[in-house]
């Protein structure tokens, strides 16, 4: 855990009566609403089809129980009693009343926590591997450069009305759970031959109607100089990106058609300018935020405790564990992943009663500590693994301990027509009913890692390009259409998904869902070979004709 | 539009000249980048009164940097509130060319960027709302802490930290 000091609150603070101002000046009629518009977005607030959205980032996707229990009292004071988690460790709110955001805003700030930039034309919430700190075989903890990006890019006076959204993660496993290679700037923490810190950056990815994999523009940027590249990049993005189109402007519009060598070439001339300026790092500015992350102080524990031997008899629990479970950096001790995936209901979706009950098993199990991940579960990071049954019983209660965690029904999505006004076509409904059609846990085993991701309109907000399978609502003549995608994936092999024919109705969704998994099934090599690979191997073509004999 | 220098609404001694107008023979004149570029020499050399230069947000600031030491004033441009190409352009040029003389924001300025503009090297302020211009004061005061270094001098947080740290090190 990162610990907020005197100056993070007082910023915090400052900008919530900066907000509230706003809010009032709005309210009386001195901002219009078209100026008031990009105040709010700087501050995580949409207007939605029905109300007002508010969204707040959970920086790197760590968050302390203290924090988690605040969330649910703005879930149940401010909004209808639960919060949905985004795919970049964000969680948002969707019935809030603009007259009390200030006080939400306000509530959220006394536990450290903020919506500055989570919306708008700005920089927004550092992401991390959801797993940082604890993930065996990672090179070093990246939240301390994600805290120090967060700190640099938080109020920037530069590059706060940039052409576009800018989005930056971070990851420091070989295994990338962060989806670098779908942001405006992924970094991928490295040693050089010295044992130095630094960084490959990649540029330019991003999904929507025009979707790139993030290409590298240096393969070791070292630790002292990475604001200033950075910021170096921002510069060049700030001044040259397009600002005439909306659809044109993000960065990898500009690395498109530039071309990267071009687009670096630029940001090398900047660089060299300002690299041995004001924002290169000493060891000491590293060393002071690295002192305030929080670590716990674990224990000598067994590997194979007795209560896990004595709990592998309950199939139920053995089907959680060997599910959710996952290994941890420090002997005796394990990750578990906590699904937001229930059969039948909205991915990512936790009411207030459940994050309060989780903050408490928290407390008791994980040294107080969640973690927040793009697939919109969350984790529980340090747990004992002699603490695992009792768990997953108290994860069973809340109705939690769902064994479906990488499965055909762990499904990313966004809100879609549902609530979003820029959605043509429902996305939740689409999930749900996946969910039902493979609600079996020896099915979805037997299938094993896929994972289904969609999208609402082409903005891509449930990533359906990067979707093992994607699905994207489009619409036609008044009606949902959903066109599908095979084969793309968001993690260090990350690729676009190929489409596999005309667009599908509403109701015949799932049907295609069903189809291309009996196609893997029949077609797969091996029951090892995951959904990807046979795709990969094979191509669309079997699937096309499978999906489309019979349509 | 009121404009604010110095935290106060003062009135604009600069005249605004239009490309085809002919120049006054006295006073301080403010003129397009197209006028400007057409006859630098001529308008730097001018001896009655000061001149400064309105420049666009999508023209790089290079070709304005030979003149610099002999320009009283740049006016740099926000034709939408949400175009920030010109904070880029107000860096660059305090911070890397070192001008110092007045640094206008034109266009759409309103008070809820002043502390950006600020932080960007911005000394004077053509803010389109009278309201705002009279809350600039109380305005630039709602942040004291910033967490990033910018050309403005003021320091940033992890410096800030280092101090105290430094300070509570040697039991001051």
């Amino acid at each position: 855990m990162y610990a907020y000091d005197d100056i993070d609150r007082t910023l915090v603070n400052e900008r919530v009566a900066e907000f509230r101002d706003q809010v009032k000046r709005r309210l009386s009629g001195e901002l219009s609403e078209d100026e008031f518009k990009m105040l709010r977005l700087q501050n995580g607030v949409y207007l939605q089809l029905h109300a007002y959205m508010y969204r707040i980032a959970i920086p790197y996707g760590t968050l302390a129980s203290n924090q988690l229990r605040r969330l649910a009292h703005v879930a149940r004071r401010y909004d209808r009693g639960y919060g949905h988690f985004t795919t970049r460790q964000n969680i948002q709110f969707n019935w809030i009343k603009l007259a009390e955001l200030p006080d939400a805003m306000a509530d959220l700030a006394e536990v450290g926590i903020q919506s500055m930039q989570t919306s708008g034309n700005n920089m927004r919430n550092v992401t991390a591997d959801q797993w940082a700190g604890v993930a065996p075989g990672e090179v070093e903890d990246p939240r301390i450069w994600a805290e120090l990006l967060r700190q640099f890019t938080t109020l920037h006076p530069e590059f706060s009305f940039l052409p576009r959204k800018f989005k930056i993660a971070i990851t420091a496993s070989e295994h990338d759970r962060a989806a670098i290679k779908i942001h405006d700037i992924g970094l991928r923490l490295l040693k050089n031959e010295q044992g130095e810190t630094g960084f490959e950056v990649l540029v330019g990815g991003g999904l929507g109607r025009s979707p790139f994999i993030a290409k590298t523009i240096k393969p070791f940027v070292h630790g002292h100089d990475i604001l200033s590249y950075v910021e170096a990049i921002l510069r060049v993005y700030n001044q040259y990106g397009r600002r005439d189109n909306i659809y044109k402007a993000r960065i990898k519009i500009l690395v498109h058609e530039l071309g990267i060598e071009k687009f670096a070439a630029e940001v090398e001339e900047e660089w060299q300018q300002i690299r041995e300026g004001v924002l290169k790092l000493d060891e000491g500015i590293v060393e002071d935020i690295r002192s305030r992350f929080f670590y716990p102080a674990y224990e000598t524990q067994p590997a194979m405790p007795d209560e896990l031997k004595q709990a592998a008899h309950d199939p139920k629990f053995e089907a959680w564990r060997k599910n959710s479970v996952f290994p941890h950096k420090q002997q005796g001790y394990a990750i578990a992943v906590v699904s937001l995936k229930p059969v039948g209901k909205p991915p990512g979706d936790a009411t207030a009663d459940q994050m309060d009950a989780l903050a408490d098993i928290a407390d008791k199990y994980s040294f107080g500590e969640i973690r927040v991940g793009h697939e919109q579960n969350l984790a529980l990071p340090h747990v004992k693994k002699r603490d695992l049954p009792a768990v997953w019983k108290a994860l069973e209660a809340i109705g939690l301990a769902i064994p479906n965690v990488n499965l055909v029904s762990d499904i990313i999505a966004c809100p879609g027509l549902d609530y979003c006004s820029l959605a043509n076509a429902r996305s939740i409904p689409i999930a749900q009913e996946i969910t039902r059609r493979f609600a079996n846990h020896d099915t979805a085993n037997l299938i094993g890692r896929l994972h289904i991701n969609i999208s609402g309109c082409i903005n891509a907000c449930g990533h359906h390009h990067v979707g093992h399978i994607g699905i994207l609502g489009v619409e036609k003549n008044n009606e949902e259409f959903y066109q599908i995608t095979i084969g793309g994936r968001a993690d260090e092999g990350a690729e676009l998904g190929t489409l596999i024919g005309p667009a599908v109705p509403y109701a015949e969704v799932a049907d295609v869902v069903e189809d291309i998994v009996e196609a893997y099934l029949a077609l797969r090599a091996r029951p090892e070979e995951l959904f990807v690979d046979t795709v990969k191997r094979l191509g669309v073509e079997p699937f096309r004709e499978r999906v489309y004999a019979t349509r | 539009m009121p404009l604010v220098k110095g935290g106060h609404i003062i009135a604009d001694e600069y005249v605004r000249v239009t490309d085809d107008a002919e120049l006054p023979a006295q006073g301080a004149i403010l003129v397009s980048e197209t006028r400007f570029l057409a006859g630098p020499d001529a308008l730097v050399g001018r001896a009655g009164g000061k001149l400064g230069v309105i420049w666009p947000n999508n023209r790089d600031v290079d070709d304005l940097v030979p003149y610099l030491d002999r320009l009283a004033l740049v006016a740099l441009v926000f034709p939408s509130f949400r175009d920030g190409r010109a904070y880029t352009q107000a860096r660059l040029l305090r911070e890397r060319y070192g001008y110092r003389g007045e640094l206008r924001a034109t266009g759409q300025v309103l008070r809820d960027q002043f502390v950006f503009m600020l932080r960007a090297g911005f000394d004077a302020f053509e803010v389109k709302k009278q309201a705002d211009a009279e809350a600039f004061t109380e305005t630039v005061k709602r942040y004291s802490v910033f967490y990033q270094p910018a050309g403005d001098g003021r320091i940033s947080a992890l410096h800030q930290r280092l101090q105290l740290r430094h300070s509570e090190s040697a039991g001051l």
